[in-house]
């Protein structure tokens, strides 16, 4: 009744290829751009902004990449961690290099640099599949973090090996570093995820978005019907990592400010990425921000239940917070698993069947 | 001469314990297609229920190895009861994932029961230099050969298990084609206890070793990660491909560090055997002795 395309006429090609075809989804959308540009930042303080926003759409950006690479190309990628840090170390040297270029080209452009290292080591997927590959995509993780501890180049030559972020300025107002105005921040990053999950869904519907998802139905059938792998792997990988890198860059210079390469970039943070896109669901956009906002959330809300609530020694209640994310991954992968985008689809086909069950 | 010697013997016996943990993750591979990545986790959590045995309820040590055993066989119980039997059928990432959560929970159950200190174990393994080649001016843990016989009895063990045995047999079908033992009456629930309980022996194997080592600490569960360029060297699917691979890795990472690591800054131990593996891979996609994939459309 509320949800359904029925007396929607299109009258044009245009129309009818829309990236939102039904109307109550464009509504959706213009709602949520309103709230998350317009609203939240009122609203919010900047602990929250800092504690939960930034961290949500950050991890998101991350989330999108992966999930090109992964639920479109069907690619298991475990070097996550290793390629944000490469995002991460390549905004920092070009900070530092060419300040006058501005924060967001600079962002882009580690992106680009990420892209290329995630290419060279994409090479392997056109030999080696499955688990095998996503054993030596751990390769990229151990080395890259390797590199960024072992290279002098790439932390200046900084006695205590860690990078810190030199303040930049958008419009006059700061936005990197600790001493950044938190609005500015956030809606920097916003608008960045905003453009960017969009673009990300558009490619997947396209040309190059369908190549992946017949490589990654079955890759045998996708070349005999004339996908070239080489293109499509490749193109996956540099697309995916393009993403993950700008989420590197954003994570180390617009919300931690300082990073040290064996904590912030750590195999750990590779696993964070890969469970956000399989809780939240392979081969969607929308689910990789469903998957972000549950694993940034869901640590804060058990701590602070557990330690302010029930008084629990903050030992003890870290233990007992790995035991819920591991018990709850497994209950999620057990009850649905295609992921929380899955419960949208059958949540949005009861709408447009209700009030008939059928 | 000598130095180069100790070198490659000290590679050896490191690489025969990688294998001990790649053997756990071989087993399940082969019986189930589940890729465990518990199983460095499974080894620290064994070490810790023997540890914690010998010290909290004062058990002689064959008493708490018992025990041991006993609780990582409730505990493969457990697995199949309330997370392998809802998964059925489901693609393997999603499976890989599950263990990935099952790593999660077992670490803070581990930390919680036995506290998440290091602790010392001792069995009564022998430690120190072994004296005969020390003469001859090389040093060689007593520790790591007696590793490196165990390992070899686990292997032979193993291997009869699986060729000789009813059960073995029943494994290998299960390993073959799901349906098709099914449709002969081989029950997969019984199957997959059984197979998660003996790599959860082969785990306390490991975790004995390692925790003889150096300490049962959280640190154990990281040696999973060693174990995997061990498996992709030698193939998921292959039990002498874990061991072999096991020494080619480790033999390889230590003359590297040695003869390489200084030359760029060292530590890298980390990331050569995922390297050299990768290698390898290029050559052979399948590992060394990994089957053979055959593709049809």
């Amino acid at each position: 009744m509320i949800y359904r395309e029925t007396g929607q006429f299109k009258s044009s090609y245009q129309a009818d290829q829309a990236l939102f075809p039904i109307n109550q989804d464009r509504y959706v959308i213009f709602a949520v751009l309103i709230v998350t540009f317009g609203i939240v930042p009122m609203l919010l303080n900047e602990y929250w902004l800092n504690a939960i926003m930034l961290p949500f759409l950050i991890y998101s950006l991350a989330a999108i990449g992966l999930n090109i690479l992964t639920g479109y190309c069907g690619q298991v990628s475990l070097g996550t961690g290793g390629f944000m840090a490469v995002g991460a170390y390549s905004v920092y040297k070009l900070m530092i290099a060419f300040p006058e270029l501005g924060f967001i080209p600079l962002v882009l452009i580690s992106g680009l640099i990420t892209a290329a290292v995630g290419t060279l080591f994409g090479l392997p997927s056109l030999r080696i599949k499955g688990f095998y590959l996503a054993v030596a995509t751990l390769a990229a993780q151990f080395f890259l973090i390797w590199l960024f501890n072992k290279v002098g180049w790439f932390y200046n030559y900084n006695a205590s090996g860690m990078i810190s972020s030199p303040p930049m300025t958008l419009f006059g107002v700061t936005i990197t570093g600790p001493e950044g105005d938190m609005k500015a921040k956030y809606l920097l990053v916003a608008g960045l995820v905003a453009v960017f999950a969009l673009a990300a869904k558009n490619i997947a519907r396209g040309r190059i978005g369908r190549n992946w998802m017949a490589i990654r139905d079955m890759d045998i059938a996708a070349e005999l019907i004339g996908v070239r792998p080489l293109i499509a792997k490749l193109s996956a990988f540099a697309v995916s990592s393009f993403y993950i890198g700008m989420a590197g860059a954003l994570y180390f210079a617009v919300w931690l400010g300082s990073v040290e390469p064996t904590e912030a970039f750590d195999i750990n943070q590779s696993f964070l990425v890969l469970f956000m896109i399989i809780i939240g669901g392979l081969g969607s956009v929308l689910g990789s921000f469903f998957g972000a906002a549950f694993l940034v959330l869901m640590p804060i809300l058990l701590k602070n239940i557990m330690v302010d609530g029930f008084g629990t020694d903050a030992a003890l209640a870290a233990h007992i917070e790995i035991i819920t994310v591991g018990a709850l991954i497994v209950g999620f992968l057990i009850i649905e698993p295609h992921g929380l985008a899955q419960l949208w689809r059958i949540a949005k086909e009861k709408l447009r069947l209700w009030p008939f069950p059928h | 001469m000598l130095f180069f010697i100790e070198v490659v013997l000290s590679g050896l016996l490191a690489g025969v314990m990688y294998s001990l943990v790649a053997l756990g993750f071989v087993l399940i591979f082969k019986a189930s297609g589940i890729f465990n990545f518990a199983q460095g986790v499974m080894a620290l959590f064994a070490a810790l229920t023997l540890v914690g045995l010998m010290e909290k309820f004062n058990f002689p040590v064959w008493l708490a190895i018992i025990g041991t055993i006993a609780v990582m066989i409730a505990l493969a119980w457990l697995i199949e009861r309330l997370m392998l039997r809802h998964l059925v059928n489901q693609e393997p990432i999603i499976l890989f994932m599950a263990t990935i959560g099952l790593a999660y929970v077992l670490e803070g159950v581990g930390d919680i029961m036995w506290g998440s200190d290091v602790k010392l174990l001792d069995i009564g393994i022998p430690q120190g230099a072994w004296d005969w080649l020390w003469d001859q001016g090389i040093y060689v843990e007593k520790l790591e050969l007696f590793a490196a016989g165990t390992a070899a009895i686990l292997v032979i063990f193993l291997a009869i298990f699986f060729q000789k045995t009813r059960i073995g047999r029943a494994l290998r079908a299960v390993a073959d084609d799901h349906q098709a033992a099914l449709s002969v009456g081989i029950s997969l629930n019984t199957i997959w206890v059984v197979v998660w309980s003996v790599s959860g022996i082969v785990a306390l194997v490991a975790g004995i070793m390692w925790g003889s080592k150096s300490g049962v600490q959280f640190s154990l569960s990281l040696i999973a990660l060693k174990a995997l360029p061990v498996l992709i060297l030698g193939g998921f699917t292959s039990i002498p491909g874990a061991i072999i691979g096991g020494i080619i890795i480790g033999v390889g990472e230590k003359l590297a560090e040695v003869y390489v690591g200084p030359m760029v800054g060292g530590a890298i131990e980390n990331w050569f055997a995922y390297m050299l593996a990768l290698a390898f891979l290029l050559f052979r996609p399948q590992g060394l002795f990994g089957e053979k994939i055959i593709e049809r459309v």
